[in-house]
């Protein structure tokens, strides 16, 4: 029986000892009306070694072409430490550290974690994960609504140029909550938050200002500028960052004179594999008095009995399990896992390798924009962007997509699904993973593509 | 030692990232960090050294009896893992065009067959939520989406029995319910006079777990089914316990309108030390409008491709930002492949043979049942009750000093309405023998707490640390090293055995 030791003789003698016939009377207390019947869509038994087969061919046919896109997910080498640890038993098969004493392995690592994310972001404290970072801008969203206490109007002002699908995930988790969140208009120049569209909010009653850094577009908003605005206005600044980038640019605790109030983002540049969009994990960050407003587990160190140093999950009375119904988020576990492939990861690459892989996105991605200029294709905003630029075709950015699929490279995501004004706006990434060769390989297919059109 | 105390600057793990630094002076100095990321710089050979030997403090399914009550840690095949990772699947970034995807979508699309089948939910299951609590919200969801849709808007509260898990009362209060609780009776069913008494045009549904957190199955379901359904209300079903009944009675079949599963239980998905989980939702036909998205739709001519907003436009909408977690999902896959039809419902045999005998075999060493003269399912409660009384060895004590037994702790203190609980869930993966070693552990247990009882309350002594001061964790908070502050290597590097 697959994963099942019972030998017969086991199964008489534990049936004896619980004195019952048959493994059938354990099931006399479900009513025999409600009983199933046979599974009709769940298939005979595969060995592993047929299953194993089926997995190869199936996996054979999304073989990844050359890949472009981006949007929130993208692509980073990954050594090769990372999930040969990160897969260890010892990791993957233990849960939520219950039981502190015989959890340290776990424990201390979600410590380091948060000391690394900390660092990165210029925030004091950070969680241990959520579960990927539209989720964890929608539960930052619900944060700012306990912590800024000034403000009574439940109102967030929430930019168009923050990822689209953050947007929705955001609306659909507090909806339910009575929190307004408010459209601002980008510039259609910039790529940025329209600064003159802001000010129409001035002196209003605002929780917070969600500032994403860079935006969707790939644009690097005025952070400074923006956080102080929102600052004078008595609101809270939910910064959505990448973290890569932050090996290059300022942290948002530095953004503007005060810095940005809670931190959160797509934590998946960080060690996880694309992996058609997860498991990934959300970070999020804040400043020291807001802790006990942020959802998720947090670890902190203290000692034990003999007085050595160790560490535990700690401020649990804010959870679930303790407050019910009042808890400050329904959320019960992290992304263990993949924080545990995360820590590794940024352990290995340390200050250097963090910043080399940013600089090659930000140089790669540039890199493209001179190949594409003979092709009289250019960026179609005039912000600075860090990895990730949207150029304007001069047609609708689908079938050119499509063609160049065929040749075996994913182009980039086509702007026009989440803005339909913006169909011939083509959104696209060239990490640190894409070579002189493939650049020059975009720019051959997307040649090819556009002359068949 | 922390992994920042072993950081030595100019030390670094080269062959990791790209060779040379970048030309990035195109990027204006106002949006640039002044100083540098505080991460440690540490050869390759560190890190691995550092996390393995911190792997080590843990205890795991893989290396240790793990009885956890509700959280069903059963053996993770390696071959889920290792075919979750295959490059085709690893590599495929979410938003690739269906035309390179159908692999993936193939195996989602049958994921989602099997699960409606083993579930018996007609409108079928979206796999989209992130963990068990999300399911949660998304099925809380949809009970708000289905009212809301019939302009039913005076139905404000959710009900939840007394025994729930808190996720469940958390979850009602995120989509703007309030919570009535539903006292349990003293055999561990719902009390069905509280329950009349509460059901009413304010009742929006209510929230069962079956078997339930009491460990024994709710006998009268159908009966509240009826009764919800005549106020209403709708009935959304925790999986947390499905483990327990797996192929033996589907939540469909039971008047459930909405359940979600965790696929890190029942379907062995690993844990992660906390994560990441799955919890996939499967619905009534009346709730397939409201589903969450994105879900696999199969079209004439076998290809399979995303249904969306365009296709669900009453959606409760995204609750991630592509389509859950995948890698998960894979996994889960695999794991009802290898098993198949035969072996769902040997999964609800042995899991359940297993609990009884472990709870046949305590009662015997003179534990005390919390529910004496119930089966067991999956899963059984221990009360100490008495024994804290005589010896004031508590609950949380016996599950230290079982640690030192190399014996991970049950739940402890959960379900909240039993005094000085052991919540013990076995699963079908362990051995008699096991199990065996695991009874003698807590007679011995018994027996030194009645003879020694101060042994048992300094438990642990094995591990690489004696009891925490949690009161100190919380109140001089320490969430983050800041140089100057290390542990240095007073932290005991390994158990002391």
């Amino acid at each position: 029986m697959p994963f099942i030791p019972h030998t017969e003789t086991d199964i008489k003698d534990m049936l004896a000892a619980i004195g019952v016939n048959g493994i059938e009377d354990l099931f006399d207390e479900i009513p025999s009306a409600l009983r199933s019947g046979d599974l009709k869509q769940v298939p005979e038994a595969q060995s592993e070694m047929e299953v194993t087969r089926l997995m190869h061919e199936r996996a054979a046919r999304d073989q990844v072409a050359l890949n472009f896109i981006g949007a929130g997910a993208y692509e980073h080498h990954i050594p090769a430490a990372v999930w040969q640890i990160a897969t260890r038993g010892e990791f993957y098969s233990a849960y939520t550290p219950y039981q502190a004493e015989a959890s340290q392995g776990t424990l201390q690592l979600v410590y380091e974690y948060q000391t690394m994310m900390t660092g990165l972001t210029g925030m004091d404290v950070s969680n241990a994960s959520l579960y990927d970072g539209a989720s964890a801008l929608a539960e930052a969203v619900l944060m700012s609504v306990r912590a800024n206490r000034k403000a009574k109007a439940r109102r967030i002002l929430m930019p168009l140029s923050v990822n689209p699908v953050y947007r929705s995930v955001t609306r659909a988790i507090v909806g339910g909550q009575g929190i307004e969140l408010v459209d601002v208009p980008f510039d259609a120049k910039t790529g940025r938050v329209d600064p003159a569209a802001l000010k129409a909010f001035e002196g209003e009653d605002i929780t917070a200002l969600v500032i994403p850094q860079p935006n969707f577009f790939g644009v690097l908003e005025e952070v400074d500028a923006l956080t102080d605005w929102a600052h004078a206005q008595g609101a809270q600044v939910i910064g959505v960052v990448n973290p890569v980038s932050l090996a290059l640019l300022n942290p948002p605790g530095e953004w503007g004179d005060k810095g940005a109030d809670i931190v959160a983002g797509e934590g998946q540049p960080l060690g996880a594999p694309l992996s058609s969009g997860g498991p990934y994990f959300g970070f999020m960050c804040c400043r020291k008095e807001h802790v006990r407003q942020m959802p998720g587990r947090i670890v902190g160190r203290t000692v034990d009995a003999d007085g050595r140093p160790g560490f535990v999950l700690t401020l649990q009375a804010r959870e679930q399990h303790i407050r019910r119904s009042k808890a400050t988020s329904n959320i019960c576990t992290n992304q263990g896992l993949v924080v545990t492939a995360a820590t590794i990861h940024m352990a290995l690459l340390g200050p250097e390798g963090l910043e080399r892989v940013a600089g090659h996105c930000h140089a790669n991605t540039h890199a493209l924009v001179e190949r594409l200029k003979p092709l009289g294709i250019v960026p179609a905003f005039s912000g600075e962007a860090f990895h990730e630029i949207a150029f304007r075709l001069d047609r609708p950015v689908r079938p050119v997509l499509a063609a160049m699929a065929e040749q075996g490279v994913l182009g980039g995501y086509p702007l026009g699904e989440d803005f339909p004004e913006l169909d011939d706006l083509l959104l696209v990434c060239a990490t640190e993973t894409k070579t002189e060769a493939d650049l020059d390989r975009y720019a051959e297919v997307m040649k090819a593509a556009l002359a068949a059109g | 030692m922390l992994i920042f105390e072993r950081s030595r600057p100019g030390r670094g793990a080269t062959a990791q990232a790209p060779q040379s630094p970048a030309e990035v002076s195109s990027l204006p100095e106002r949006f640039r960090r002044s100083s540098r990321v505080p991460l440690p710089e540490l050869s390759e050979l560190d890190v691995v050294r550092h996390y393995t030997r911190l792997s080590q403090k843990n205890f795991s399914i893989d290396t240790q009896f793990y009885p956890l009550g509700s959280c069903t840690m059963k053996y993770n095949p390696r071959a889920c893992n290792s075919l979750a990772m295959l490059p085709g699947f690893l590599n495929r970034h979410p938003l690739a065009p269906a035309s390179h995807s159908q692999g993936f979508l193939a195996c989602m699309y049958e994921l989602q067959e099997m699960l409606t089948d083993v579930t018996g939910m007609k409108g079928g299951v979206s796999l989209t939520p992130m963990a068990g609590a999300q399911g949660e919200f998304a099925g809380v969801a949809m009970i708000r989406a289905y009212h809301d849709a019939r302009k039913d808007t005076a139905r404000t509260e959710i009900l939840v029995p007394d025994a729930a898990h808190g996720t469940n009362p958390a979850t009602a209060t995120m989509c703007g319910y309030t919570v009535r609780e539903i006292p349990t009776d003293d055999s561990g069913d719902v009390d069905m006079a509280a329950l009349e008494e509460a059901l009413g045009p304010h009742t929006a549904g209510i929230m069962l777990t079956n078997p339930s957190t009491l460990g024994v199955f709710e006998r009268r379901i159908k009966e509240i089914a009826d009764r919800v359904h005549k106020a209403g209300g709708l009935l959304y079903y925790d999986g947390a316990n499905l483990n327990a009944i797996l192929g033996k009675v589907r939540p469909g079949d039971m008047g459930f309108d909405v359940i979600h599963m965790n696929l890190h239980k029942t379907f062995s998905t690993p844990h992660g030390g906390g994560g990441p989980g799955a919890g996939a939702v499967g619905v009534s036909e009346r709730l397939r409008p409201f589903m969450p998205i994105p879900v696999v739709a199969r079209e004439d001519g076998g290809r399979y491709r995303w249904l969306t907003e365009k296709d669900l436009p009453q959606s409760i909408g995204r609750l991630s930002a592509f389509a859950g977690n995948a890698g998960v999902l894979l996994r889960a896959y695999v794991y009802m492949r290898m098993l198949g039809r035969a072996g769902m419902s040997r999964v609800a045999d042995f899991s359940t043979l297993n609990a009884n005998y472990v709870m046949a075999r305590l009662r015997e060493k003179g534990f005390e049942l919390a529910f004496p003269e119930r089966r067991a399912t999956h899963e059984f409660i221990v009360t100490l009750k008495r024994l804290a009384k005589e010896t004031e060895v508590t609950a949380m004590d016996v599950a230290k000093r079982l640690l030192d037994y190399d014996f991970h702790a049950p739940t402890t203190y959960f379900p909240l309405l039993v005094p000085e609980c052991l919540l013990i869930e076995p699963t079908e993966t362990e051995s008699k023998e096991t199990l065996d070693a695991f009874v003698d552990a807590m007679a011995q247990i018994l027996e030194e707490a009645r003879t020694s009882p101060d042994k048992v309350k300094g438990a642990p002594y094995t591990q690489p640390n004696r009891r925490f001061d949690e009161v100190r964790a919380a109140r001089e908070l320490d969430v983050a090293w800041r140089p100057g502050t290390g542990v240095g290597e007073e932290a005991r590097e390994g158990r002391a055995g």
